[in-house]
């Protein structure tokens, strides 16, 4: 069997790191960054996450066959996001032809 | 002559079902089977997130209106209890590794006391939303300050928010009542000596649920209740 027995100290370290990223996250926000804000939070928030999959859940010891089904998930996960996103974003870029408004009905003769 | 075959290998390796060659072999299987079942999830819990982007992008002010009306610290404080379950339950599955059948019981109950915790300060907080009426749908009459804070970013678009607060938190709640009762059966199994350094696979599957879980709230915490800012 080739299990890896992670000693007792790795897990010990990635919780004291864990636990510093969230008061780090909750400090940054009482500071004013502007938009900056968003983006740090969900930086750390991905770190986070990575610490907890590659010592937690074993992925630095598991083999390729799950990394691929796991960024099979994400580049669903971002396919999801990112082209949802970009419909609604850029649907005020083109003007819309005052027929179609609903906000006033067109009045007919 | 088959019988006799077969009931050597259940004596050899106790826990391998009949269609695996070896327990290595169900190993393998059965955690490239939770990752796949963690995918449907990450796409599962995928949906609201990309609908939360959504309305926060569409109506920012009324998110971060709701958003600073919950508590910070309790958000925070959750945050390190459940991060503490995955300590402890990363160390119930070592403890299977090694054999350690006293220490694999020991923490296998720290963390359904520890996912208890967390889901004991959810409960306490659902009850604030009650109090301060700002449940959407059921108890929505948000007055005083609770209201100067929601009124600029619009009444509608903060009871959406909290559809979001609800929905989101529910569902990860849900996950974590599962995930107890998950912890309860293998604390029962691990008393009666089931898990050996050889066969430990269940402990490791519901490991990892647990460890997904705790992700979904690393990304909930930020997105609920840091909205915006607090300076």
């Amino acid at each position: 069997m080739s299990h890896q027995i992670v000693p007792v100290k790795t897990y010990i370290v990635v919780f004291a790191g864990l636990i510093g990223l969230t008061l780090l996250t909750t400090g940054v926000a009482f500071i004013d960054l502007g938009a900056f804000n968003t983006v740090v939070a969900l930086v750390i928030a991905f770190c986070k996450m990575l610490l907890v999959i590659f010592f937690f859940m074993h992925l630095r010891h598991s083999g390729g066959l799950v990394r691929v089904v796991l960024l099979a998930g994400f580049f669903w996960l971002a396919l999801l996001i990112s082209l949802t996103m970009s419909d609604y974003r850029t649907r005020s870029w083109t003007p819309t032809p005052d027929a179609w408004s609903t906000t006033a009905p067109p009045t007919h003769p | 002559m088959a019988d006799a075959h077969s009931a050597q290998v259940q004596t050899k390796y106790a826990g391998l079902a009949h269609q695996f060659e070896d327990l290595a072999q169900q190993h393998d299987a059965d955690t490239l089977g939770i990752w796949v079942f963690l995918v449907t999830e990450i796409m599962f819990f995928g949906g609201v997130f990309a609908a939360y982007a959504i309305f926060r992008w569409l109506y920012f002010a009324a998110f971060a209106g709701g958003s600073h009306l919950l508590d910070i610290r309790l958000g925070a404080i959750n945050t390190v209890v459940l991060l503490g379950s995955s300590l402890t339950m990363a160390l119930s599955v070592r403890s299977a590794q090694v054999g350690n059948r006293r220490a694999l019981v020991l923490f296998l109950v720290l963390t359904m006391i520890l996912g208890g915790a967390f889901l004991g300060v959810k409960a306490y907080e659902y009850h604030q939303k009650f109090v301060e009426h700002i449940v959407p749908s059921l108890e929505w009459a948000p007055e005083g300050d609770v209201l100067a804070r929601l009124a600029p970013g619009g009444l509608d678009h903060a009871q959406l928010y909290f559809f979001f607060y609800f929905a989101m938190t529910g569902l990860h709640a849900l996950h974590m009542i599962i995930g107890i009762g998950l912890l309860l059966w293998l604390v029962l199994r691990a008393r009666k000596g089931s898990f050996t350094p050889d066969y430990f696979a269940p402990v490791e599957v519901v490991g990892l649920y647990w460890h997904f879980v705790d992700i979904v709230w690393i990304f909930l915490f930020p997105l609920l209740y840091l909205i915006g800012g607090r300076y």
